[in-house]
C-alpha cells in the first residue's frame, strides 16, 4: 500500500498529515521524502541517517576531434540544451534533461556522457519507521530524477507514506504517479480551493484515487466543503485552527505526541484509505 | 550583407518585436539590394532555450547582424559563438530599423541586455 500526501497549495499541512499517520500507524511503515526541494519530514521524524547515494543525470560531453558539427544533437533536443554554431558546440547546463538523445543519435559518435551530480538520497530508520529522502543540490532546476530515486526505493512489503512538494508541476506528478492513494490537504479558503481544483484534475488524470483533508477546517469559508460534495470527494478528516498543533508544529514535534486523542483518528483514517481502494485496481492487487 | 531584425509581422512594415527569442518573425534583409525575407520563428512558443534556437536560426541565414530590442544570456553567448553582431533599437518598423542601421545611428549590445525567461509571456 503507498499513501502519497499532497496538495494545491502550499503550506496547507502535507508534512503534518504523512508524519502523524506514520507515527500513528507506526508498525512497517517506510516514509519517503519526495519534497526534494525543501524537504522538511525529518525535523519531524528525526531518523538516523546510515546511508547516502549521490543521484546523477547523464551530461553530454562533445570530443571536438570527432565532431564535424552536422547539429544533429541541437536538433534533437527537446530542451533547446545544445547549439551549434559556426564549428562550435555549445551546451547549456541547466536547460539539460539528461534524457541522452544527443548520445544516442550522433551520426560521428562523438558524443559521451559523464555522471553530472543533482543531488543526494540519505536513508536511516526513525524508531521503527524506514526513512528515506532526497536532496536536491541548491541551484539545481531538474527534481524528477532525485524523486524517482527516492521512490526506487519503495520496499513493497511495508505500508508507505510519501509526502509530496506542494503544486502539480513535474515532481508533483512524478511523486504521486503510481501510488495506490493520494491525500490532498487543502485548507477553507480561495487560494485553498483554487489550488485543490487543479490537484484534484491532475490526480483524475493520473487515475489515482483520492481524497480530501481539510486543515484549519473551522476558518475561512464553505466553498472547500461545498465542492467536495458536489464532485462527490470524500472528505477524510477535519483539523480545526488549534494553538495547541501551532506550537508542537513550530518546536518540531508531531502534535499526536501531544494530543493523544488524534492517533485513533488517524488510524481511522488509515481504515477509510483502505476502504477506499478496495475495488480499484491496486486495491484488487493487494 | 545580410542583416536579421526580429519583428512582429512579415514585411518591412511590421513593428519590431523587443524579443529576440521569441519574436514571430525574423525579417532577414539585403542592407544593399534592400531584398529581404520573412522567416517564421519556429521557437516562439518553445517551452525553454527560445533564445538558443532563435540564434541557430539566424547564424544558419548567414547574417553578419541582429537588430532587435533585448536579448537574454543564452542567446547571447550564442550569438557570440558566431561573428554576429548584435544591435539594440527601441521601437519602430523594420525598414526604420533598417536605415537607422545603414546611418549608424544603432547601439552594438556587449552583454545579454534582459535576464532569462525575459520574453516568456508577453505580447
Amino acid at each position: 500500500m503507498i499513501i502519497s500526501v499532497a496538495s494545491g497549495k502550499g503550506g496547507t499541512g502535507k508534512t503534518i498529515i504523512a508524519t502523524n499517520l506514520a507515527l500513528s500507524l507506526n508498525k512497517n511503515i517506510q516514509f519517503l521524502d519526495c519534497d526534494v526541494e525543501e524537504p522538511n519530514a525529518y525535523l519531524f521524524l528525526n531518523p538516523k541517517i546510515s546511508k547516502t547515494e549521490p543521484v546523477g543525470i547523464p551530461f553530454p560531453v562533445v570530443d571536438e576531434k570527432k565532431c564535424n558539427y552536422c547539429g544533429k544533437c541541437a536538433e534533437v533536443c527537446a530542451y533547446n540544451a545544445i547549439a551549434v554554431v559556426k564549428n562550435k558546440v555549445l551546451i547549456f547546463p541547466e536547460l539539460c534533461h539528461g534524457c541522452g538523445g544527443c548520445s544516442f543519435l550522433c551520426p560521428q559518435n562523438a558524443i559521451s556522457e559523464v555522471n553530472k551530480p543533482i543531488g543526494v538520497i540519505e536513508q536511516g530508520k526513525a524508531g521503527q519507521i524506514d526513512f528515506v529522502h532526497g536532496i536536491l543540490n541548491v541551484g539545481e532546476a531538474l527534481h524528477t530524477p532525485v524523486v524517482r530515486a527516492v521512490k526506487n526505493k519503495i520496499n513493497n512489503s511495508k505500508t508507505t507514506i510519501i509526502d509530496v512538494a506542494p503544486g502539480t508541476s513535474c515532481p508533483v506528478i512524478e511523486a504521486v504517479k503510481g501510488t495506490d492513494f493520494c491525500i490532498l490537504v487543502t485548507e477553507p479558503t480561495p487560494f485553498g480551493l483554487n489550488d485543490l481544483i487543479l490537484a484534484v484534475e491532475m490526480l483524475r488524470k493520473l487515475g489515482v484515487p483520492f481524497g480530501v483533508i481539510i486543515n484549519r477546517a473551522d476558518v475561512g469559508d464553505k466553498k472547500v466543503e461545498k465542492y467536495c460534495k458536489e464532485e462527490k470527494i470524500p472528505v477524510l478528516m477535519r483539523i480545526p485552527l488549534d494553538r495547541e498543533i501551532a506550537v508542537a508544529y513550530s518546536n518540531g514535534i508531531p502534535f499526536i505526541l501531544q494530543k493523544k486523542e488524534w492517533k485513533p483518528r488517524f488510524k481511522n483514517l488509515y481504515s477509510k484509505i483502505i476502504k477506499l481502494t478496495v475495488g480499484t485496481k491496486k486495491g484488487r492487487q493487494k | 550583407m545580410k542583416v536579421a531584425i526580429s519583428s512582429q509581422g512579415d514585411n518591412l512594415d511590421s513593428q519590431v518585436d523587443a524579443r529576440f527569442g521569441r519574436c514571430n518573425y525574423f525579417i532577414i534583409i539585403d542592407s544593399e539590394t534592400g531584398e529581404f525575407e520573412a522567416v517564421s520563428n519556429q521557437a516562439s512558443g518553445a517551452m525553454g532555450g527560445a533564445g538558443i534556437q532563435s540564434a541557430q536560426t539566424v547564424a544558419g541565414k548567414d547574417v553578419k547582424a541582429i537588430i532587435t530590442g533585448n536579448v537574454g544570456p543564452n542567446a547571447f553567448q550564442t550569438l557570440k559563438a558566431t561573428d554576429i553582431k548584435i544591435y539594440g533599437v527601441a521601437s519602430g518598423t523594420a525598414r526604420e530599423a533598417i536605415e537607422k542601421y545603414k546611418k549608424g545611428e544603432l547601439q552594438e549590445f556587449s552583454d545579454s541586455s534582459v535576464p532569462g525567461h525575459f520574453g516568456m509571456g508577453k505580447l
